[in-house]
């Protein structure tokens, strides 16, 4: 048992991120001390957070590259709600920001469900609407942290059991996303979906309303996103989360999910999205340049995809699958 | 009945069916960039200068000169999404040589010579160990962008020897810019080696079906690897043209081009999942591209409402074909259903 789970990728991941961590450690004691942990964990939320929403849609065969554009319009959207009406309860401003996301989401998942065409296309495209959109809502103007009201930057703050709600809403997410994708039929319908799609056809599976909820999902994260990354950053601008896509989908393949669908657990993500964490606030204590920090992270990514490869857990898959299988769902 | 089943059964090639039943793609772009003209003209009475003209076409050729390769790689159901930070990379390692006082020949060759060493590094990664490109350039991407950072940091690289500034504002001929010259004579290149040699018909064969390409003998990794190679070159040549007008080298240089280039490769008709497209349908799609962008200039329509309109369009020429078959079907199921 212990053997397995120490062969496994996650325990592999999961000792290589503590090695590092405790290395650091070493070099300055500080970086290990609870506090710091915490504060790690908490840096690393909403990471989390969206890496989970697109674990889900990578696992259906699919991509979305529209998540930091949600994040920015959604975010815009909360801050300009709070700025005109400071009074509003914050209940009602995060029922909006998930609303709000999951509307985006839902947008990117019905043309993958309805239309069929390649996930890929839609979301670039998605991704220069949404970021445009937050440009027309905002006019270029920042919404700054005394235009927010207190409750707006003090909730994530807040702190239970000395961490911050925000690393406790990561925490909840990732509870309700093991136990879904564990022991739920909806969680499981997205490996079925991704790994073989002819074959969850047969038995039942609604291949394309699987992925919508997979863009549904994605979207309502990080429409959560928006208001916490705005929240947490006490300013709100066109640009925010710029290129944070690629951070997501990273986490997601150092985690071990298969980008060609089917593959990956909700532990792996975690400790990929942790992995990334750690690395960024591990450089500067090592004094490492933070310009070092983009190459790392790229080669991190290279080395856990060819290590993914060569395990050759994969080729017997390749081989099998029939390159007509999507064909033959659309044709039904 | 039967007919709609054996459409629906093509593999991949679905797309290029659809776009069929638009007459041709091509077509309705030349007629998509024409009304763009006449509406500009009208719009501006700027729209029509010469040197004007001239001047949008810097917005555009840069990209122009990746998007070539980069359709017959999407062409071959690859992508590559590195070659913002290929541009890079090759515009910091040209900057460092220029420093060491490289003559101007020197610093050009070294652009290609990097654009064509990471091009090959992502081939290799791709062939070697099957792993799917997009993974593969993700990573990339930080890493050629990430070693320029490790290189100059927040530094600005400046000191280009004289005459390297020909590459990217020198004219060859009247408005007719060295860029633009370069862009017409590598759209021919490509157009003849996708649609007029082996090479090209290999490169549809492998976008179709890998597997029985292989089968038919086709060297496809050796075949993806020289795609891979190629995009790197033509990255390296629009790193020089960029680099050369900019007069300016940093580590966030060209961010984000990367799916601006997608972009008018699929705006060109090129099926995201390979085995279609066509070199005229790309060039049509950056002249539509930079002649929209340019009339909103002249507008004085900001900039980021354009990647709205360019996201739009995306969507549209890809769900478009989808909607119409959609609709055709249901009006013969109509029809079978009276009978």
């Amino acid at each position: 048992m212990l053997k397995r789970l120490i062969y496994s990728r996650e325990g592999v991941l999961s000792i290589i991120v503590l090695t590092m961590f405790f290395g650091v450690g070493v070099i300055s004691p500080d970086f290990i001390s609870l506090s710091n942990s915490v504060s790690i964990f908490n840096d690393t939320s909403i990471l989390i957070m969206l890496a989970l929403g697109q674990m889900l849609v990578i696992l259906t065969r699919c991509i979305d590259l529209s998540v930091a554009a949600n994040v920015a319009f959604t975010g815009m959207f909360v801050a300009m709600v709070n700025q005109y009406f400071p009074e509003l309860h914050m209940a009602l401003l995060i029922f909006l920001s998930l609303f709000i996301g999951a509307l985006l989401g839902a947008i990117n998942g019905l043309f993958v469900w309805l239309l069929k065409v390649p996930s890929i296309v839609i979301t670039l495209g998605t991704m220069s609407i949404y970021r445009g959109a937050t440009f027309l809502l905002s006019d270029g103007a920042w919404v700054n942290s005394h235009q927010m009201s207190e409750s707006f930057i003090g909730l994530p703050r807040y702190e239970i059991l000395s961490m911050p709600v925000l690393g406790w809403m990561a925490v909840v997410t990732i509870v309700l996303f093991f136990w879904a994708m564990k022991f739920s039929v909806w969680g499981r319908n997205f490996y079925s979906a991704g790994g073989n799609p002819m074959a969850a056809f047969y038995s039942g599976v609604n291949v394309g309303k699987v992925q919508f909820y997979a863009f549904l999902v994605s979207g309502t994260l990080s429409g959560l996103c928006g208001y916490l990354w705005v929240s947490r950053f006490a300013v709100a601008y066109v640009d925010v989360a710029n290129g944070f896509e690629l951070q997501v989908i990273a986490a997601c393949v150092i985690g071990g999910v298969s980008i060609v669908g089917g593959l990956g657990t909700v532990v792996g993500c975690v400790i990929g999205a942790l992995f990334i964490g750690v690395v960024n606030n591990a450089l500067p204590i090592i004094g490492v340049s933070p310009f070092w920090q983009m190459a790392i992270s790229g080669l991190v990514i290279i080395i856990a995809v060819i290590a993914n490869a060569s395990s050759g857990k994969d080729k017997a898959r390749i081989i099998l699958r029939n390159p007509n299988a999507n064909d033959e769902i659309r044709a039904n | 009945m039967d007919t709609t089943i054996k459409k629906s059964a093509t593999p991949d090639s679905m797309f290029t069916s659809k776009l069929q039943g638009l007459l041709r793609w091509e077509s309705f772009l030349v007629l998509i960039v024409f009304l763009v003209c006449v509406m500009n003209s009208y719009l501006s009475p700027y729209f029509l200068d010469p040197w004007n003209l001239s001047d949008a076409t810097f917005n555009f050729t840069e990209k122009a000169l990746i998007a070539l390769p980069m359709a017959m790689l999407i062409i071959a159901k690859e992508i590559d999404i590195s070659v913002a930070a290929i541009i890079s990379l090759s515009s910091t390692l040209m900057g460092l040589v220029a420093q060491m006082g490289a003559p101007v020949y020197a610093v050009a060759f070294v652009g290609v010579l990097a654009g064509a060493a990471c091009g090959l590094f992502n081939g290799v990664l791709v062939t070697r160990f099957k792993i799917p490109s997009i993974v593969v350039t993700i990573g990339t991407m930080s890493l050629f962008r990430g070693i320029s950072y490790i290189l100059l940091g927040d530094q600005v690289v400046r000191d280009y020897p004289d005459g390297f500034e020909f590459f990217g504002q020198g004219y060859v001929y009247w408005v007719f810019s060295f860029e633009l010259v370069l862009f017409a004579f590598f759209a021919l290149v490509f157009y003849w080696l996708l649609h007029r040699t082996t090479f090209g018909r290999y490169t549809y064969a492998i976008g179709n079906n890998p597997t029985a390409s292989y089968y038919s003998g086709i060297k496809v990794d050796k075949h993806r690897l020289i795609l891979f190679t190629l995009v790197g070159v033509m990255s390296g040549v629009a790193s020089i043209l960029l680099t050369s007008r900019l007069g300016s080298t940093r580590p966030s240089i060209a961010m984000g081009w990367e799916l601006s280039i997608i972009t008018m490769v699929v705006l060109g008709g090129v099926s995201i999942l390979g085995g279609s497209g066509t070199i005229a349908g790309v060039v049509l799609a950056v002249i539509l591209m930079g002649l929209v962008t340019f009339g909103m200039g002249l507008l004085n329509i900001p900039g980021i409402v354009m990647t709205i309109i360019v996201g739009v369009m995306l969507i549209t020429v890809v769900s478009l074909p989808v909607l119409i078959t959609m609709y055709k079907t249901s009006l013969k199921r109509k029809e079978a259903k009276a009978l």
